[in-house]
């Protein structure tokens, strides 16, 4: 178990719930979703408590996170895009807070489980799909036809086009599972190599200097995809909205 | 990872296929151990069960999805309904405190830049009308010294000229006197030298001759 790379994506379970049959145990995946809900909507609770009109310092941390996702919404869907902007701060704090929170040992990563990741795609791509034809009737299907093409083209583009639509949700769900879950086993079997090592005397711990130095780098590295992958989320969530919002806008 | 082993009977494969995971059976821990129960179970159901990477592991879908739209739907609301309004109010008052503060700066440095101009304007005047009675003081005391100076210039020139009329007066009065005492010293002169009377007409033409 210690040594297992695999071990940590297991989920099991803490409290079994068994629904007509169907199994909608409290498992440590859903533990870890309370957790990341509790510790992100906490942060963001009590560091915006004393509305400062100086901010402290970790209010400001919390306001620029309301800046930066504010203005990547903007920059992408203009402001009859910001109607969905609660929404995209949701994705945004939760996916990077899930990944953050699986950086700790013994952690388990919410992010690292594909059915949670295309929950998520799914949701964003039926946020576009419903808005777009609400909003637009079957203009919306104007997202699939770029302007400027000519009409010959067009048998071409529009097939490409509805098949990379369809695609969205699985590189967007995929994308951010992929990430998560390669980063953490690869970072289990570089400090598994430094047990396995260090048990072969003193050669061994001279030898697992190099696993651990790599271990550390990828740690750091670790930190900076769990920000990336959630930077990367919300970022094409936005584009996406922007399709809902202008289907014209190619 | 691993569940009890009463709960372990109710969930038989997906503890078969935890189990089964590499690595699972070669490096057994004591938490493995401990529950003597599952390894044993592992053992007898590890020929006919394919071993499910977890994240692939369907079993779990339904829970996971409903856990998810559970903590996710209670952080949007949150989010939409305390938090973001509070940040959101909070930078917005801080942007209009400075957009106050700012027009409020800009107001007093156009007030002080009008107070500047209207001192520059007053000192300007003041200057100007000083330089005016200074030039008018002046040209007055100018005109005065002028004036005054014309006039004794003249009255030396009178008391001058006047002089000079006297002294011209004098002098033909005396030049016209020595010719008489010349004639009256000549006539002395001669007669108490030679006696007897002297011949008046003849000294005065031996004057006359003699001063030309």
């Amino acid at each position: 178990m210690a040594n297992d790379p695999i071990h940590q994506f297991h989920i099991s379970q803490w409290i079994p719930l068994h629904v007509g049959g169907v199994d909608l145990s409290f498992t440590n995946s859903s533990a870890f979703m309370v957790a990341t809900v509790a510790v992100a909507s906490a942060f963001l609770y009590l560091t915006s408590s004393n509305r400062g009109l100086i901010p402290t310092r970790l209010q400001s941390v919390s306001e620029m996170a309301y800046e930066f996702v504010a203005s990547t919404l903007r920059e992408s869907a203009g402001s009859a895009g910001m109607k969905f902007f609660p929404f995209v701060f949701s994705l945004f704090m939760f996916v990077l807070v899930a990944n953050m929170l699986g950086m700790f040992p013994y952690f388990f990563t919410v992010t690292s489980q594909i059915i949670v990741t295309f929950a998520l795609a799914v949701l964003v791509i039926g946020t576009v799909l419903v808005y777009g034809f609400a909003k637009h009737g079957f203009k919306f299907l104007g997202v699939f036809v770029p302007s400027g093409v000519p009409a010959p083209l067009l048998l071409l583009v529009v097939p490409i086009e509805i098949i990379s639509f369809l695609s969205r949700p699985i590189s967007l769900s995929v994308r951010l599972f992929a990430n998560m879950l390669a980063g953490h086993i690869t970072l289990k079997v570089f400090a598994g190599f430094v047990a396995s090592l260090s048990a072969f005397g003193a050669v061994g711990i001279g030898g697992a200097i190099l696993p651990l130095a790599m271990t550390v780098a990828l740690t750091g590295l670790e930190f900076l995809v769990a920000f990336l992958q959630a930077y990367v989320f919300t970022v094409l969530t936005c584009m996406y909205l922007n399709d809902a919002v202008h289907p014209g806008g190619h | 990872m691993f569940v009890s082993s009463a709960h372990a009977a109710s969930t038989t494969e997906t503890t078969v296929a935890q189990a089964e995971t590499p690595g699972a059976d070669a490096h057994g821990t004591p938490g493995a151990d401990a529950h003597g129960a599952t390894t044993a179970h592992t053992e007898t159901g590890a020929g006919h069960e394919k071993a499910v990477f977890p994240p692939f592991d369907s079993t779990h879908f339904a829970s996971q999805l409903l856990w998810l739209a559970l903590t996710f739907a209670v952080f949007y609301l949150f989010l939409s309904r305390v938090v973001l309004p509070r940040i959101g109010g909070t930078i917005e008052t801080r942007r209009d405190r400075i957009a106050t503060d700012l027009d409020q700066a800009a107001r007093m440095k156009q007030e002080s830049d009008e107070a500047l101009a209207a001192y520059e304007q007053e000192l300007a005047d003041a200057k100007a009308k000083a330089n005016s009675i200074a030039q008018t003081a002046r040209d007055e005391a100018k005109a005065k010294a002028e004036a005054e100076q014309a006039e004794i210039s003249a009255a030396l020139e009178k008391k001058l000229s006047d002089a000079e009329a006297s002294i011209a007066a004098i002098k033909d009065k005396a030049m016209q006197e020595v010719g008489t005492i010349a004639e009256d010293t000549a006539t002395e002169v001669v007669r108490k030298i030679l006696g007897g009377t002297v011949d008046r007409p003849s000294i005065a033409a031996a004057v006359k001759s003699v001063r030309g």
